[in-house]
């Protein structure tokens, strides 16, 4: 908690995280790490805890047991003495600023234009300045793609340029982690490339990443690992192309012969 | 002769039709079928309103040069502002008392929402007369408002009669009534926004306090405006209650005053019912325009729009536009 953070710290390190609504055992002891500059995808059937566990990494759940910890720090808790404390909401909210999400629905904000719904978190979170955010956020649609869209409501996009706003939004905090939860699952098959064009031109220029997908091609082409949950728990992990084309378990081959 | 025209016209159109592309039946000329009943009941009805309109113009008990005499009486005009001083401050209270408990309702401090529920139980429990006529007695309840220390000799005392005068006894008593209907108009507006905003409003890093001010608030508006537009133009109607407290200085009060004075209830009667009209009227009107334009951009702008859209911005964006603008911004990732 106190120690700096340097390049050899992982981004994410999970290590026997365990969490649990009521007596219903999501993620059974999950231990994984995510190194700096890492795409990491993350695939399984649903209910599987994927999603689960990337609400744990950005304080949206807690976790129940286990240490998990971004850039070195401690999520959910701190760390005084042997004891540890829950966090304060101020505190989890300065340590999002930090982590960018992507949801399945997009989640942006209906009654703001492209560009409101960019620059409003720069401007309330950390003060920027209007003009400052505003160049910034014009920057930032140019480069998902949108630079023709800033006053466009989303009503007015396609799912495929709503969520690419929504990329545009995460990004304008700079995040130093982003997190994608199923970021093509409600789109039109033709919309999916265009999304994914963007997340692969985003790992491309070093961003960690952590995705939650079923799209297997981008798993193959642009991610550095992948992981197979199931169950809650982690069953099968490794560098993509082996783990696609040869899987050792029973239930990855299961999985992956319905959606290869 | 119908047949015959008819039956000339049909190469006609067969031609004119053809440069499309194939054959074209023309329009279906049929003979309308007839609603009899409903002829006979408008007339009817027409009939019934035009007979009650006659007699009451020529009807005694009515006393309509009374009416004409007091529809624009200084005295008339000026308890119609009253009634509308009653409705505005009391709506601005509620509204605002409202959101308060609304909040608190959805608090997840179980005291805070205990408290919220209480109000709510005891203020749309009981009617609103009643709840006016304590508000009126409430300087023989409360003789003084003492400020200090409780239990303690006050530092300051002052007689509530002189404090508060039957106006805004009737303000208080009107808009915490009204609060407590308007706290579930909020609520049910601040829960039919998707849990999923606040979640991205949250995922940004931004507060509670703001993700409801700039985010939840904004997209509950829609929801809240219509029955709150019904809550005012009640409002209006239920100030002529005011005269439990007692004040006697609004749109009813004033005429009932009046014609107690002339021995002549009805005209008066009448005209204070023309003038709460007036202002239910108006308010109707400004409510459609409210309402058309809070519904806005939900229900029309999606159709028309999305088509253009999707097909002359998708293919253009994804293969060039990214790949070249991510290659300067990559020197400042690294």
């Amino acid at each position: 908690m106190t120690t700096t953070p340097t390049t050899d710290v992982p981004m994410v390190h999970a290590d026997c995280v365990s969490k649990s609504f009521g007596s219903n055992e999501v993620l059974k002891s999950i231990s994984l790490t995510v190194k700096r500059g890492e795409v990491l995808c993350l695939v399984g059937p649903s209910g599987s805890g994927k999603s689960t566990f990337l609400r744990c990494i950005n304080h949206l759940e807690r976790v129940n047991a286990g240490r998990l910890t971004v850039d070195g720090v401690l999520v959910g808790y701190e760390e005084r003495g042997d004891k540890l404390y829950e966090l304060h909401p101020r505190e989890a909210a300065r340590q999002r600023r930090d982590i960018g999400m992507v949801f399945q629905r997009f989640n942006l904000f209906p009654h703001m234009t492209a560009l409101e719904n960019i620059i409003e978190a720069p401007m309330r979170v950390k003060g920027i300045k209007k003009a400052d955010a505003v160049i910034r956020a014009k920057e930032l649609l140019a480069r998902v793609g949108l630079g023709h869209k800033a006053d466009a409501y989303p009503a007015h996009l396609s799912g495929g340029q709503q969520q690419r706003v929504a990329i545009a939004r995460a990004l304008a905090m700079d995040p130093k982690l982003m997190l994608f939860d199923e970021p093509t699952s409600a789109l039109d098959p033709e919309l999916v490339g265009e999304v994914l064009d963007v997340m692969k031109a985003l790992a491309a220029s070093g961003m960690t990443m952590i995705v939650v997908t079923h799209e297997m091609g981008f798993a193959r082409e642009v991610a550095d690992s992948l992981v197979f949950m199931d169950g809650g728990v982690v069953v099968e992990s490794g560098d993509p192309h082996e783990v696609l084309a040869n899987p050792q378990h029973q239930r990855t081959k299961a999985f992956l012969s319905k959606v290869l | 002769m119908v047949v015959s025209s008819t039956g000339s016209d049909r190469p006609a159109t067969q031609t004119t039709a053809s440069p499309d592309g194939g054959r074209r039946a023309e329009p279906i000329k049929a003979i309308r079928l007839k609603h009899p009943g409903r002829i006979v009941f408008a007339v009817i009805l027409i009939a019934a309103l035009a007979l009650f309109l006659i007699d009451a113009s020529q009807r005694q008990a009515y006393g309509w040069d009374n009416f004409g005499k007091y529809i624009f009486d200084r005295r008339i005009s000026q308890a119609a502002l009253n009634t509308l001083l009653l409705t505005v401050y009391s709506m601005a209270i509620a509204i605002v008392l409202g959101i308060t408990l609304a909040v608190m309702r959805l608090s997840d401090n179980p005291v805070v929402k205990g408290v919220a529920w209480l109000y709510l139980w005891v203020f749309r429990g009981t009617p609103v007369y009643v709840q006016l006529v304590f508000w009126g007695l409430i300087a023989t309840i409360y003789s003084t408002i003492d400020i200090g220390i409780p239990f303690t000799a006050p530092w300051i005392s002052l007689e509530t009669k002189a404090v508060i005068d039957v106006f805004w006894l009737a303000v208080i008593g009107l808009s915490l009534n009204e609060a407590a209907y308007m706290a579930e108009i909020v609520r049910a507006g601040i829960l039919s926004v998707d849990p999923g905003q606040e979640e991205a409003s949250t995922a940004l890093g931004m507060s509670w306090l703001q993700t409801m001010r700039r985010v939840i608030i904004p997209q509950a508006m829609r929801i809240i405006i219509p029955p709150t537009g019904n809550e005012v133009i009640s409002m209006l109607k239920t100030t002529s209650l005011v005269a439990a407290v007692p004040y006697s200085f609004d749109l009813y009060g004033r005429s009932r005053d009046i014609s107690s004075v002339i021995f002549d209830p009805i005209p008066l009667l009448l005209v204070a019912s023309a003038w709460y009209l007036l202002f239910t009227s108006i308010l109707m009107i400004g409510q459609y325009f409210l309402e058309k334009r809070f519904s806005r951009g939900i229900g029309q702008a999606r159709p028309d729009k999305k088509g253009g859209n999707d097909t002359d911005s998708v293919p253009l964006v994804t293969a060039a536009t990214p790949a070249i603008t991510i290659d300067r911004s990559e020197g400042g990732k690294g």
